[in-house]
């Protein structure tokens, strides 16, 4: 019985090595050869001594450290008050609901409203400030992204704050704390595992948007994800595309091993 | 008589329209071990949250040292809680769980360490300051949740069922930890719990609560010796409660026969109910016996055998015994009259108190 075992492992394991492990092996491969297919450290060497690709690589950081630091200042207060709300499973369920929709279609949704005739420009016009131009705009861009990583970030955050001992909160206040102070002292740092979470859920992606960038920045914000797109789909230099891909890669382990769980004394055990 | 430190007036409490206290008058005097006893369920812990600031109450004044506190913010009170389930902070470390408060009030560093360090040496866990909370077993967090509440120097210490989560034999050693720290210290403890012999052990002065109310209050002797109902002749140890009518003062009739008893103040053919506690009943010969009853069951407690007996009418008696006895025996029960408690129907605490009062006085 024990030997079967690995049969289950195997419909996985399959769909591991072919969609994740063989085209992470087929990236770091490709970066290695220059575009008429001669084996060469060349790409590398031009990427980290070209200003145009550091300049990428720091509006990528930049942005995606943006778009995170929004989503979460919107989203820990969100998810304090989903925390205390009486509805919690109606409202979670409106915030989940977006995310069932697809991308794209989202992304036009906001073309249409962000346009020059649309809805925000009419309601502009009512006071007689309109029309503004919105779409095209790095504005547009972080609210679009911030609108569609919400959600994203509000479910960890409201996970560990449901996981909270609510009566941390009450030792916290009986031992003289006032509401501020139960928050910093308390309820924060115990939450701090569902930060990360979100953190991460969302920086990693948000180094790569490309779609947004076009549709709804209009390739005014140049990040990596466009890079890498123009690499395979225009110029045909995989090599190079492959290059700032794996740099990506490297991007989000770094990421991960500074967002992730310290298996450090400090053990958070809620119990 | 002193000002209370704590005092309840007509405390109500409602949760979507059903009562969870249905007027509550208690008062903590200064220095005291108080207990609230009562079944799951019938508003004790409520009323520790209303003393801590937890929750409000819905009607009624609740006074700290006179002042009336019913809207002070929980963080403004002196009075600390020792958590059902500790509640401590899984993220600081003993220390600086037992210096949050301190912390927080902007003491003095070598003020805080001092008395950190006394705090723990109090609960005995000198030395386990560096500890992580996950490294105790749950005696020690116990004990942390206790410094921690003490390091604050509170006026009253609330304790919510402290003890429920610890195993028999640590509870009894925190049983009489705790009362010998309430004693040293002198504050004011306010302890909940549902197992009356913890209640009996530790406390001053219980409050034995049911549905809402306190139906008795008073020393641990006199709640046992003479239950004021029922419920709490039952809740209070083993007992064997019988239906009986007063003939005349001091004296009772239940199971056919009429007994001496040591109660007054009924009127003439009143059906009450009579109290025997198991312990007072003693196994005679058939002849010496005011009752012969026939042994069904035994089982044996360790320090007594606890013996299940019927009479000719088929009521049963519990009875506890230092010696065993034969299954099917027949054999005698023997009873002082002082033995013999008497409880009326629907009787009030005042009444219950006033009646006790007067006939005393006669004697």
């Amino acid at each position: 019985m024990r030997k079967k075992q690995w049969l289950y492992y195997l419909p996985y394991a399959l769909w591991l090595i072919l969609f994740v492990l063989a085209p992470v092996a087929l990236i770091v491969y490709q970066s290695f050869f220059d575009i008429n297919g001669h084996a060469t450290l060349v790409n590398y060497t031009t990427y980290f001594q070209s200003g145009t690709y550091l300049k990428m690589t720091l509006n990528s950081l930049w942005y995606a450290f943006l778009i995170t630091l929004i989503t979460l200042l919107i989203s820990y207060p969100t998810a304090y008050w989903l925390h205390q709300t009486k509805h919690k499973q109606l409202w979670l369920l409106l915030i989940i609901l977006p995310t069932w929709i697809n991308l794209l279609l989202k992304a036009y949704a906001f073309i249409g409203i962000f346009s020059q005739d649309g809805a925000i420009n009419h309601f502009l016009g009512w006071f007689g400030i309109g029309p503004q131009q919105i779409l095209f705009t790095n504005f547009s861009f972080l609210v679009v992204a911030t609108y569609i990583e919400i959600p994203f970030m509000i479910l960890p955050i409201f996970n560990s704050l449901e996981e909270l001992n609510p009566s941390l909160v009450n030792a916290s206040r009986d031992l003289g704390a006032s509401n501020w102070q139960t928050f910093t002292k308390v309820i924060l740092p115990l939450t701090m595992a569902g930060v990360k979470a979100g953190i991460q859920a969302i920086f990693i992606p948000s180094l790569s948007l490309f779609m947004l960038t076009r549709l709804i920045g209009g390739n005014r914000v140049i990040t990596l994800g466009t890079a890498i797109e123009e690499h395979f789909l225009t110029t045909m230099n995989w090599g190079m595309g492959s290059t700032i891909g794996v740099v990506l890669i490297v991007a989000m382990g770094l990421i991960m091993l500074v967002t992730g769980e310290q298996k450090a004394k400090k053990k958070v055990t809620n119990k | 008589m002193q000002q209370p430190m704590v005092e309840f007036k007509n405390v109500i409490k409602e949760y979507d329209d059903v009562q969870i206290l249905k007027g509550i008058d208690i008062a903590l005097e200064k220095g005291k071990f108080y207990t609230l006893l009562g079944p799951s369920g019938c508003g004790k812990t409520t009323i520790l949250r209303i003393i801590a600031g937890f929750t409000n109450a819905s009607a009624g004044d609740v006074l700290f040292e006179g002042q009336k506190m019913n809207d002070l913010p929980a963080n403004k009170r002196q009075v600390n809680t020792v958590f059902q389930d500790y509640a401590l902070f899984p993220h600081l470390n003993v220390f600086e769980n037992v210096a949050f408060g301190l912390n927080l009030r902007k003491v003095k560093k070598a003020a805080i360490k001092e008395k950190v360090i006394e705090a723990l040496k109090l609960v005995r866990l000198a030395g386990y300051e560096n500890r992580e909370i996950s490294e105790l077993s749950g005696g020690q967090q116990q004990r942390v949740a206790i410094a921690r509440a003490l390091a604050n120097e509170p006026k009253v210490l609330l304790l919510d069922e402290p003890l429920s989560a610890l195993d028999m034999k640590l509870r009894k050693d925190m049983q009489y930890e705790l009362r010998d720290l309430q004693q040293r210290l002198g504050i004011t403890f306010l302890f909940v719990t549902h197992d009356q012999e913890e209640a009996l052990a530790m406390s001053d002065e219980i409050f034995v609560m049911n549905e809402g109310r306190v139906l008795q209050s008073g020393t641990p002797v006199d709640i046992y010796d003479e239950p004021i109902n029922h419920f709490v002749a039952d809740f209070i140890g083993e007992s064997n409660i019988l239906p009986g009518k007063m003939v005349a003062d001091y004296q009772v009739e239940m199971v056919g026969k009429q007994f001496e008893c040591a109660d007054a103040g009924m009127r003439v053919n009143e059906a009450v109910e009579v109290v025997l506690r198991p312990e007072d009943l003693d196994i005679v010969a058939v002849d010496q016996g005011q009752l012969v009853v026939t042994v069904d069951t035994q089982l044996f407690r360790g320090d007594y055998y606890e013996i299940t007996a019927y009479d000719a009418d088929q009521n049963r008696w519990l009875i506890h015994s230092t010696n065993p006895a034969k299954d099917g025996q027949r054999v005698g029960l023997f009873f002082e009259p002082e033995d013999v408690h008497i409880m009326r129907f629907g009787e009030s605490e005042e009444d219950f108190d006033a009646r006790l009062e007067s006939y005393e006085e006669e004697d």
